[in-house]
């Protein structure tokens, strides 16, 4: 690691603030992501500003219409989270199925948020069910917040303070996992909302996206047999050592199967 | 340089230490805990896991100054004096170890597992054990070890 500065915040302002005189800072949330890119130089902030002691940044509530999960919940807080089961369960499912316990016990929404990779499992369950992410200035829908490969709609010095997940009347998530990392090779999020059913796609691309082709199918029959036979195109996915575009073009049908059979539950 | 502070295996310790410096690099190199093993240094094996506030997590990847204030156990923090804990009886007796690397991450997980689940089956083990590697056993004998822990008196 370059050497840096470490710093404590005690709120979101002082985080903002400390942000903001720094010559290049970086938020530090579960470090999950941060420190493995600091230990390999590539990345060399001037400051880390460590968000872990803001109180109440953690905070989850959950109603009979929305889950509010703040920035700094970790990946074990919501899978273990009774309040989020009894209204989004593919929720916690999700959450339970992130990395390993200990990635767990550290990695928190808004840092997987913020950071938007590729094949990450939190970007589906937000496009999915049309969630809202909540930073210190604005709202950003899920729809406007994933821009590409790595990249969101935050600005440099805007932080995420909590995500708002709309409740659905029922939705399901299935990844087929990388059985070494865990990340998804390809997840699915269906979801069957008041505004119509969504179905998000992670791992397969560069960027998280909605499949709108299945979306008309299920709206039509919300069943595993609407989509069995819809094809998606292999054009542009990813392709690396462990799964072809082809492959992932395939699994995108079928997970996509394995996702709705379990929203129907 | 900042000063950490913290618990460690029940005793208060109080080091100036560098911003870079890691959680199993301060428990390794400053209080010289050797327990804690580095088997990638990047948040794959689980070798270095200890337990933060009664959590398990990966050490290499988490700063020293993030645990300021914080309890942290380690694998030298579970025996009652020469008295094993019953996770680390258990992986003797079942033979839950080869080389013995991955033995005390395996076994701090193990611990933290047993917290959250009271009679875990198979399944939940395997699911629970992901975050750690083992080279040798073929997990076989580990995952016979925590079910025997499972049924034994808790320490
Ligand atoms: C072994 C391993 C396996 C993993 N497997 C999976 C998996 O299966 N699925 C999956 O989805 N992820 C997986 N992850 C990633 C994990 O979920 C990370 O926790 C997550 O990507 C980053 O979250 P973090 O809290 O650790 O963020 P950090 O690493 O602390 O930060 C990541 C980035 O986000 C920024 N940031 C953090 N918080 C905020 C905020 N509130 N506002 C704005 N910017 C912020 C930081 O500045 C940094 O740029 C895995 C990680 C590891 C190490
Ligand atoms: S040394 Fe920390 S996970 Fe391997
Ligand atoms: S006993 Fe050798 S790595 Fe597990």
């Amino acid at each position: 690691m370059y050497p840096f500065a470490y710093h404590r915040a005690t709120s979101v302002d002082n985080a903002l603030a400390t942000l903001a005189s720094a010559v290049d800072g970086k938020l530090l949330a579960g470090g999950m992501t941060l420190l493995p890119t600091l230990k390999q130089r590539l990345a060399s902030p001037s400051d880390l500003i460590d968000l872990a002691g803001i109180a109440d940044l953690n905070k989850i509530t959950a109603t009979a219409t929305v889950v509010s999960i703040g920035a700094m919940a970790r990946h074990a807080e919501v899978a273990a989270s009774e309040a989020i089961r009894n209204v989004l369960p593919a929720l916690t499912q999700l959450a339970s199925l992130i990395g390993d316990p200990q990635v767990r016990n550290m990695g928190t929404i808004g840092g997987s948020v913020a950071n938007n990779d590729p094949a990450a499992d939190y970007p589906a369950a937000l496009l999915g069910l049309g969630a809202t992410v909540v930073t210190n200035r604005r709202s950003i829908t899920a729809d406007d917040f994933f821009k590409g490969m790595f990249e969101t709609a935050l600005d440099a010095g805007e932080m995420i303070v909590r995500v708002d997940f709309p409740v659905p009347r029922r939705a399901g998530y299935e990844k087929f996992r990388n059985p070494a990392s865990r990340y998804a090779t390809v997840g699915v999020f269906v979801a069957e909302t008041s505004g119509g059913v969504r179905v998000a796609v992670t791992g397969a691309a560069p960027c998280v996206f909605r499949h709108k082709d299945m979306e008309a199918a299920l709206a039509k029959s919300f069943s595993a047999a609407a989509v069995a036979n819809i094809k998606t195109p292999a054009t542009g996915l990813n392709a690396d050592i462990h799964a072809s575009a082809d492959y992932r073009a395939h699994l995108v049908g079928v997970i996509t199967q394995r996702a709705v059979t379990k929203a129907i539950g | 340089m900042p000063n950490v502070s913290l618990t460690v295996n029940g005793k208060a310790v109080s080091r100036d230490v560098d911003t870079r410096t890691l959680l199993v690099q301060f428990l390794r190199e400053n209080l010289g805990l050797t327990g804690t093993h580095i088997g990638c240094d990047t948040t794959q094996c689980g070798a270095c896991t200890v337990h933060v506030d009664g959590k398990a997590l990966k050490s290499c990847t988490v700063l020293a100054l993030q645990v300021e204030g914080k309890t942290v156990r380690t694998i030298e923090g579970l025996a009652d004096g020469e008295k094993l804990h019953p996770m680390q009886e258990a992986f003797r007796e079942h033979h839950g170890l080869q080389c013995g690397f991955c033995t005390p991450g395996m076994i701090m997980s193990a611990v933290d597992l047993l917290n959250r689940h009271k009679s875990p089956s198979e399944e939940t083990i395997r699911h629970e054990l992901e975050g750690n590697l083992c080279r040798c056993t073929g997990y076989a004998n580990i995952v016979k070890a925590v079910q025997a822990a499972a049924s034994a008196p808790r320490g």
